[in-house]
């Protein structure tokens, strides 16, 4: 009897930190593709934190006199057609691609996610006005928008940020608007209207949080998506610009005309690329599954 | 049926007007513009006069609503305007790109039809044992590869192995299909290997669902054939979500082609799109993205058009 009392007790003063363990923990165990995929993204994370510490070379650094060198135990992944350490730049590289893989998508699914949300919640001739135009977006293509909204804002980093995040959002507000209708019509929603609560508060505090699910598993799942859209843009010299370290941009131009001469320039690059899309892949479509089965994007 | 596609067709121009409105609002209220980029680029002085004449040239210094209207009038007359960059006319720059983009966009859908419908079904049959294992993450890694990276990697292997590169200029099908052939496969592989994973993957979740349904256990019960519960009853119900999502990853093929064609040096669409974006060439890139946009929405309604033809409830809808 005491030892239940004391069992009952615990349970409301258990932290959120153990919580937090204890869904990881499950998550990894049930779930270990996905956990694999979260695995390769934390050390990814870690190296471009640690950039710093742990590249060998300056990225930047050109040395005429180790132009192209194979792999060695000097440079592991050989040197670039201007004497960069190519194992340098990728490790930066790690920081162009995570900077704007998590700021695009996290830009595009939170105002995908409030654009859907106000469409569904006033209904009615702004819900369909906010649809068509979301349509329209809709009709081009991804690559299509994206290299729109470079021609108008031009090259360089913050710009291909917002090239990814515009073609992003109506895919966002699609998904979350879908979600937001089930709501309007709950006994909270009411309740809070019903409480003379405004709509930015009902919005934001009651609608908003309720419609987390989707907007987590559309984050992790464009998150590929944008790491490889940024790629394929800076590959067409339409993205990221040089000299700064980018994976897609270190496939262009002399990757292939020295190709014969250097492969390993065109090869780390590119499974760089294709892993580090692989493991937010794998940890997005486990996260759908976990949290919102019935989605399917 | 007819009413349907009549419906179906007309409810295709507000979208196309629609697009229109919005890709020249957008390429309009962009910073810089050509003139200044083709002067910048040949790296003379240019005094403003200069500027301002070849702007009223090209039809810039008119007011908006009029450059709208004007090029609204041109297509419909078929006039499509001429290429800031070049000055010949939009339609001849793509006309003479077509053919290579079209051939390549139909192989690369070849491509992936016959990888992924065969391997998801396979998939789907052998669920959970190493065949399904070994499809599921080939299809997951062809969501994860790079199309431009595979077109890298298939000329390195070439290059390396055999020493030899496929043809860089292109000759018709219709005079030389061995030539076209071993030029294009290539590109249409490493488009078309991206382009299966999502419909494997889909093959694979719809023959799973529909081995599920009640007259496939009729079917067996019956004591027809394996083969023929799984063509006739099994695959023909599962075909409908497969040709839907092959019509709606159209974009992964737009995506491909832009990237694969800078890899392999196909003078195609694509090409043209990237390279009118870098110079600003406002013509060729409206007209380019409304074309892509038009080839889009009409692929979308190709793929309701034969879904209602498979299936009578969509068309009573």
């Amino acid at each position: 009897m005491a030892k239940m009392s004391a069992k009952t007790l615990t349970l409301p003063v258990e932290s959120r930190v153990d919580r937090w363990l204890e869904v990881t923990l499950r998550f990894a165990r049930e779930r270990s593709l996905g956990a694999a995929g979260a695995m390769i993204v934390l050390l990814m994370i870690f190296a471009a934190l640690a950039a710093d510490l742990i590249a060998p070379y300056d990225p930047l650094r050109t040395d005429y006199r180790a132009m192209l060198q194979a792999p060695s135990s000097r440079h592991w992944f050989g040197t670039d057609s201007f004497g960069r350490d190519v194992l340098s730049r990728l490790i930066y590289g790690s920081r162009t691609a995570l900077w704007v893989g998590f700021s695009s998508s996290f830009l595009g699914a939170t105002l995908g996610a409030v654009i859907g949300v106000v469409s569904a919640y006033f209904g009615g001739k702004i819900d369909l006005i906010v649809q068509r135009l979301m349509d329209l977006l809709l009709s081009f293509p991804l690559i299509v928008l994206a290299l729109v909204v470079v021609a108008i804002l031009g090259t360089g980093t913050t710009n291909v940020i917002l090239a990814i995040t515009i073609p992003m959002i109506p895919r966002c507000a699609l998904v979350i608007r879908s979600s937001a209708l089930s709501l309007r019509h709950m006994p909270f929603v009411d309740a809070a209207r019903a409480l003379g609560f405004g709509h930015r508060r009902i919005i934001f505090r009651h609608m908003l949080p309720n419609v987390m699910a989707p907007y987590l598993v559309m984050l992790t799942a464009f998150l590929g998506q944008a790491i490889l859209l940024e790629a394929s843009l800076s590959f067409l010299g339409l993205g990221v610009t040089e000299p700064t370290p980018a994976w897609g941009l270190m496939l262009r131009g002399a990757a292939v005309e020295f190709a014969e001469r250097a492969p390993w320039m065109a090869i780390y690059p590119g499974i760089a690329i294709s892993l580090s899309v692989f493991a937010f892949n794998l940890f997005g479509d486990s996260l759908r599954d976990a949290l919102d089965p019935k989605l399917r994007i | 049926m007819w009413r349907y596609i009549l419906k179906r067709l007309l409810l295709m121009i507000p979208t196309l007007l629609g697009v229109a409105i919005l890709i020249f609002l957008m390429l309009r209220v962009a910073p810089g513009d050509i003139v200044e980029m083709k002067y910048a680029g040949t790296g003379t002085y240019a005094p403003k006069e200069a500027l301002d004449r070849e702007r009223a040239q090209l039809g810039l210094d008119k007011p908006l609503w009029h450059q709208f209207v004007s090029w609204m009038w041109g297509i419909v007359r078929l006039d499509f305007g001429t290429s800031m960059w070049t000055g010949r006319p939009v339609t001849h720059e793509i006309a003479i790109r077509l053919e290579l983009s079209l051939q390549l966009a139909l192989m690369a859908t070849i491509v992936a039809i016959f990888l992924s419908i065969p391997l998801g079904t396979v998939a789907a049959l052998k669920q959970d044992t190493w065949v399904d294992y070994c499809v599921r993450v080939f299809s997951i890694a062809g969501l994860a590869v790079p199309s431009f990276w595979l077109g890298i990697l298939i000329i390195l292997g070439f290059l390396i192995i055999f020493r030899w590169l496929p043809p860089l200029t292109f000759t018709s099908f219709w005079v030389d299909p061995k030539a076209n052939l071993a030029q294009l496969i290539w590109p249409a592989l490493a488009v078309g290997y991206r382009y299966s994973a999502v419909a494997t993957r889909m093959t694979r979740s719809a023959v799973l669902e529909v081995l599920r349904e009640d007259y496939i256990r009729t079917a067996h019960a019956k004591g027809l054939w394996e083969k023929v519960i799984l063509v006739r009853h099994a695959l023909k119900n599962a075909m409908l979500p497969v040709i839907t999502v092959i019509g709606l990853e159209f974009a992964f093929l737009v995506g491909g082609l832009v990237v694969t064609e800078q890899v392999f040096n196909l003078n195609g669409i694509g090409k043209l799109f990237v390279e009118s974006i870098a110079q600003r060439d406002y013509i060729m890139v409206q007209t380019l993205v409304l074309l892509i946009s038009f080839v889009f929405i009409f692929v979308n309604f190709l793929v309701d058009l034969i879904n209602a033809c498979l299936d009578p409830r969509i068309r009573y809808q």
